[in-house]
């Protein structure tokens, strides 16, 4: 039950930030910003998968 | 006297038409069935421009939502304190969370490419405004969600919204810091409300066909042009959504109506 209690009362640690002037944004919320746009740029120039024969007849 | 049931085949010299229109169950069922045309619920066919990464963002946050569904609804069984104690709890706790994670950087990246290829155009104008709105309605859901961990984060999460909604006036309407009903808010109203809007934007574009690139041609305009009192509830005009010769397709050899 302690362990239970300690668990639920630990803060949470908002992990480390980066700054230019008044824009503030944490490494995970940056990483996961900057993944997005990487993969938008990649559906846009990846070539999908073409069919397979047999399902284009 | 009750009305005869329009099943009955007693009633076989009567027009249908007449028959038809003579329950409100009969009514509803024209109304159901006329919301997609026929076929077009799970078609097996899509324009070619369709075979893009693009395209997947939409059924790939559809497909996050089912799971953020699944996995809420085992976690209703445990209640809000219980991925503090049990492993199970806290696996489907994280199932949760990073369903919802999953969810909302699909919808963003659904959202960039449909605005990029200005996604509103060949009356699909609803079909954006109701994906809007379920980005909006989404938010407040994910919030609340926030709000009912039940631990430090949270505590400091409400009392934070406590004060912008009381300086912004709604305070009164409702209490971010009561825990019971910010639960109910998240499991039970919100839901709902997502639930619907999403089902009206599947509608929608399955009515109104996916979006073409631009300069792409659009299978739903280069047919004649729709009948501009259709509405979501009327019964799409045959054809509307048949593919034009001009636009080739992908999928397997069975036609639209299949």
């Amino acid at each position: 039950m302690m362990t239970q209690l300690l668990a639920v009362s630990q803060p949470v640690p908002a992990g480390p930030v980066v700054q230019w002037g008044w824009v503030t944004i944490t490494v995970a919320n940056l990483v996961v910003i900057l993944a997005m746009i990487l993969i938008f740029v990649l559906a846009l120039v990846l070539p999908f998968p073409a069919p397979r024969e047999d399902e284009d007849r | 006297m009750s009305r005869p049931s329009t099943s009955d085949p007693s009633l076989g010299s009567e027009p249908a038409a007449r028959r038809g229109r003579d329950t409100w169950t009969a009514a509803l069922t024209r109304w159901v069935e006329g919301l997609v045309p026929k076929g077009q619920w799970l078609p097996d066919r899509q324009p070619v421009y369709v075979a893009s990464w693009i395209y997947v963002f939409g059924v790939a946050c559809l497909a996050s939502l089912v799971v953020i569904i699944a996995s809420g609804l085992v976690l209703t069984l445990g209640g809000v304190t219980w991925w503090h104690s049990s492993t199970v709890g806290h696996f489907f706790n994280s199932v949760h969370l990073w369903s919802v994670e999953l969810f909302f950087a699909t919808m963003v990246i659904h959202l960039w490419g449909k605005f990029f290829m200005a996604s509103w155009r060949g009356n699909r104008g609803l079909t954006w405004a109701t994906g809007a709105l379920a980005f909006f309605g989404s938010l407040g859901t994910a919030f609340t969600g926030y709000l009912i961990q039940t631990n430090f984060d949270s505590q400091w999460i409400s009392t934070q919204a406590k004060d912008g909604l009381n300086a912004a006036g709604f305070g009164a309407y409702f209490n971010v810091m009561n825990l019971g009903q910010m639960v109910l808010w998240h499991v039970s109203l919100l839901p709902l409300v997502v639930g619907g809007i999403v089902a009206v934007h599947i509608v929608l574009v399955r009515r109104r066909g996916v979006a073409p690139p631009i300069g792409a041609a659009d299978p739903t305009t280069s047919l004649p042009a729709p009948d501009p009192e259709a509405t979501l509830g009327a019964p799409a005009p045959e054809g509307r959504r048949t593919e034009s010769a001009s636009v080739r397709t992908v999928g397997s050899s069975q036609g639209p109506g299949a």
